[in-house]
């Protein structure tokens, strides 16, 4: 059976990227002075298992970087060194690095070699710094120094040296089968395997040894039932045979040696060669301690390190059960440490695929349909069972509203997936332009929409560096002003009625209204002698090429940007405030649905057609009175509305609909906002609200300007969602034609 | 056919434990660490337990010194995954109560010599 080992490529990429977020948000948290060592578990547990995984999954490169950055994680871990800003740093980097690797490999795409190979560099230059610190400081034992010379190697060193006694009894075998390979190709060897009575213990079998020998070469089995004790004292679940083992093949003494690797400990072996090859004395430095001596037990070969005196005896085999006892009570205590950690792991969930849930939500979708399809046919039921029938439908609105709102919540996330990349970012803005800034993160836990999620992360940011930017002034000048040093940006998520609402506010210098005023003036934007309001002035900073920045930094300031901001935040149906006061800060704040599958609509008819209004977009309906009625030049429309005269678009004219009502104080105007500017569209009736599932129109047809979607109603016909700014557009395209 | 329980913090590594040794007709439970394995382990028998060293919560090793305490895993092959193949490490394991260890990294046909090995 062969198996493809990219089928667990994904799952290793998945998991990989979202160890490196816990893993930085670790980093952030820790306190150069005094750090946490549970952070520092969760940190060094993160390269260790990336370690791993892009080892078993035959990524090198990114094994040999974890590995270097796990020896200085190990040091850290075990108090050898200190954490420092530069480290930290240097972590911080890492981590970014192995987020490049990733993605490199996942994209089969090359990668910045030289960018990794430096940061490499890097962090064992720090080890090798710190170990030669060490190693002058306290006067040493030369053998000492060597080793840790050794140890502070580079990755394919340490690696090395970090199996020393397997190294040597590999290097002393092959030595000796070396200098047998030579000879002859068929040996006699002698095995004396007497395992201890708990062999079985630790869930060994001599059988399975026995097994593997035969393996090997021709066998020649003695047993020693010498231990054997009495029937009545005899317990079933210890081990007291013993073997001798005559074996004849073509074996090196280690290949032995492994099949009993498992027993080291339990058991003691003598593993002889009966017709030695002809000794060359010069090569033969392996048979110091000479395996004739039956008394020497083998489990000094995984004991033995270069310090171990050569003579062991079966009494020494006591130690290291006992030495290990002490460093078995540390793990005790790290497992321990480690379960508060928790919280960032495993919260018992199961990954779908997004394609899967919208799947659901169609199904889901469809039901609503037919469940308000049986309602107004239940309606109209009459008869004797006509009641029951009504009860059961009540119900089955009730499940399948339920239903809804379970199915659009697997959609739903916190939206700490956002905020948790800004602790890193405000910390890297805040070093590079010299500020003191804090960052203040609330109502993480604030669940939306996947697909709203993914593209609030953008204006979000932008929002963030502009507050840093422009916002939070130097701690000279905050100082100056009677502020802390220290600035704040706080982001703040929350339920508002049916929406989402996301701030972030400073208490930075806020807006200069007379500099943007003048600069919009000089711009044309403003005439000279128009009076503005706050949130007019506020406006312009949404004005698309619009920037007030002294000097554009590559951050931000060159005028790109807020706009977007502002554009992106619509298309999602959200919409963006600005509150700001000169010397006190400033306040963005965006309202967002909760979700995109669903919108809450104001059905409207216009002849025989409904359409869906998203609630979000209107202001208020009313009935015209022929008096605020006024026509422009041509068939151009306005009626006043609060002071303001607004145009008014006729519905029946932008779809093609014969309507009922044709002279506006017939029908009614829904006042609507899209894109800043108000309009009155001009339908027969309102219908009702309803909460409607939106289809995609583009997905199943084709764009068409002014709507954003369609969705199925009760009776199953199919209604337009409208979308106002698009109606804007088209309508301001049209009377400029 | 044996009942084996893979443990491992990382998914991707029990995915390929648990489809290698499914492959090789055995019937496998996951865990997602130690406190996980263990529960499982209490409720069901298993006849082999594979498990990674690092895990949060509990570690592998005090998975296995945990698991060997009891009566119903006394005799039950322990092997312990581990990226160190120190004797310092091997040690650990061998006093925890392992029966033996694999070495990562490790490739599916490794694993399976080893747990055939193991199962005989």
């Amino acid at each position: 059976m062969t198996i493809d080992l990219t089928q667990f490529h994904d799952a290793f990429f998945e998991e990989s990227f979202e160890a490196l977020d816990s893993m930085e948000a670790a980093l952030l948290k820790l306190d150069i002075g005094a750090p946490d060592s549970e952070l520092i578990n969760t940190i060094f547990r993160v390269a260790h298992s990336i370690k791993g995984g892009s080892a078993t999954f035959g990524f090198a490169d990114i094994a040999s970087f974890t590995h270097s950055l796990e020896t200085l994680l190990d040091e850290l871990r075990s108090g050898g060194m200190q954490v420092t800003l530069s480290i930290s740093d240097l972590l911080l980097k890492s981590v970014d690095v192995m987020r490049a690797m990733l993605r490199s490999v996942q994209a089969k795409q090359p990668l910045d070699a030289q960018r990794v190979s430096d940061l490499q560099f890097d962090l064992e230059l720090i080890i090798a710094q710190k170990n030669a610190a060490a190693a002058t400081t306290h006067t040493v034992m030369p053998a000492a120094i060597a080793h840790l010379a050794a140890s502070s190697a580079p990755a394919s060193c340490a690696a090395a040296a970090a199996s020393p006694p397997a190294e040597l009894a590999s290097a002393s075998s092959a030595a000796a089968t070396g200098a047998a390979a030579a000879k002859s190709a068929q040996r006699r060897w002698e095995i004396s395997f007497r395992p201890y009575r708990e062999l079985f213990a630790r869930g060994n079998d001599p059988l399975r040894m026995m097994r593997e020998l035969t393996e090997l070469g021709e066998l020649d089995v003695n047993v020693d039932l010498s231990g054997l004790p009495s029937f009545a004292e005899l317990d079933p679940q210890a081990c007291y045979l013993a073997w001798t083992v005559g074996l004849t093949g073509d074996v090196s003494e280690e290949s032995i040696r492994q099949v009993f690797e498992w027993a080291e400990g339990d058991c003691d072996l003598v593993v002889r060669l009966l017709d030695a090859p002809v000794a060359v004395p010069a090569t033969v430095r392996a048979s110091e301690p000479e395996p004739t001596s039956a008394a020497n037990p083998v489990v000094a070969d995984a004991i033995l390190s270069a310090s171990a005196p050569p003579q062991e005896t079966k009494a020494d085999l006591a130690v290291p059960a006992h030495a290990a006892a002490p460093a078995l009570s540390v793990v005790k205590q790290d497992s321990k440490a480690d379960a508060p950690l928790s919280a960032l792991g495993d919260s018992g969930s199961i990954r779908v695929s997004v394609e899967k849930i919208d799947e659901l939500m169609n199904t889901v979708g469809e039901l609503v349909i037919t469940q308000a399809m049986l309602s107004q046919l239940g309606a109209a039921m009459e008869g004797p069972n006509a009641e029951k029938l009504r009860a059961g439908l009540a119900q089955l609105e009730r499940n399948t509203r339920e239903l809804q709102e379970s199915v659009m919540r697997v959609r739903m996330l916190p939206i700490s997936f956002v905020f948790s990349r800004f602790p890193r970012m405000v910390r890297d803005l805040a070093q590079r332009l010299n500020k003191q800034i804090d960052l203040k993160l609330t109502g993480e836990q604030t669940e939306l929409d996947k697909t709203v999620l993914e593209k609030i992360g953008d204006p979000l940011v932008h929002l963030v560096r502009n507050s840093i930017d422009h916002g939070i002034e130097s701690p000279e000048v905050r100082v100056a002003a009677g502020k802390s040093p220290a600035g704040t940006v706080h982001l703040d998520a929350c339920h508002r009625g049916g929406n989402i609402a996301v701030e972030v506010s400073d208490d930075g210098g806020g807006l200069d209204k007379d500099r943007i005023l003048a600069k919009a003036r000089a711009r044309g934007l403003v005439g000279p002698t128009d009076v503005l309001t706050d949130d007019q002035i506020h406006d312009l900073i949404f004005v698309p090429g619009f920037s007030t920045a002294d000097k554009t930094t590559d951050l931000s300031g060159r005028g790109v940007g807020m706009d977007v901001v502002r554009r992106n935040v619509k298309e999602l149906g959200g919409k963006i405030e600005l509150r700001s006061e000169r010397g006190r800060g400033s306040r963005f704040i965006i309202t967002l649905p909760l979700t995109l599958a669903i919108v809450d609509g104001q059905s409207v008819a216009v002849g025989t057609e409904t359409y869906i209004i998203p609630l979000i977009s209107i202001v208020e309906s009313m009935r015209l009175k022929e008096a605020s009625i006024s026509r422009l030049s041509g068939r151009n429309e306005v009626f006043s509305f609060r002071g303001d005269y607004l145009p008014i678009i006729r519905l029946h004219e932008l779809f093609g609909v014969e309507p009922r009502a044709r002279a506006l104080h017939e029908g009614l105007v829904v006042i609507a906002e899209g894109d800043g500017r108000r309009v009155g569209l001009f339908v027969d009736d309102l219908l009702g609200q309803q909460q409607v599932v939106i289809k995609s129109l583009e997905a199943n047809y084709g764009h068409v300007e002014g709507v954003s979607g369609a969705t199925i109603l009760g009776d199953g016909s199919v209604a337009l969602i409208l979308d106002v700014t698009g109606i804007i557009h088209a309508a301001s395209l049209r009377a400029a034609a | 056919m044996a009942r084996i329980l893979a443990v491992d913090d990382s998914a991707a590594m029990r995915q390929m434990v648990g489809i290698t040794l499914t492959g090789a007709g055995h019937q496998v439970s996951q865990a997602n660490d130690g406190c996980e394995a263990l529960e499982i382990a209490e409720k069901q028998k298993f006849d082999l337990v594979i498990t990674d060293v690092n895990m949060p919560n509990m570690d592998g090793i005090t998975l296995v010194r945990e698991l060997r305490s009891r009566a119903s895993y006394k005799y039950v092959p322990l092997l312990v995954l581990t990226t160190e193949a120190t004797a310092e490490r091997k040690q650990q394991g061998k006093a925890a109560g392992a029966t033996g260890w694999l070495v990562k990294p490790f490739n599916p046909e490794r694993l399976l010599a080893t747990v055939a090995k193991v199962l005989g």
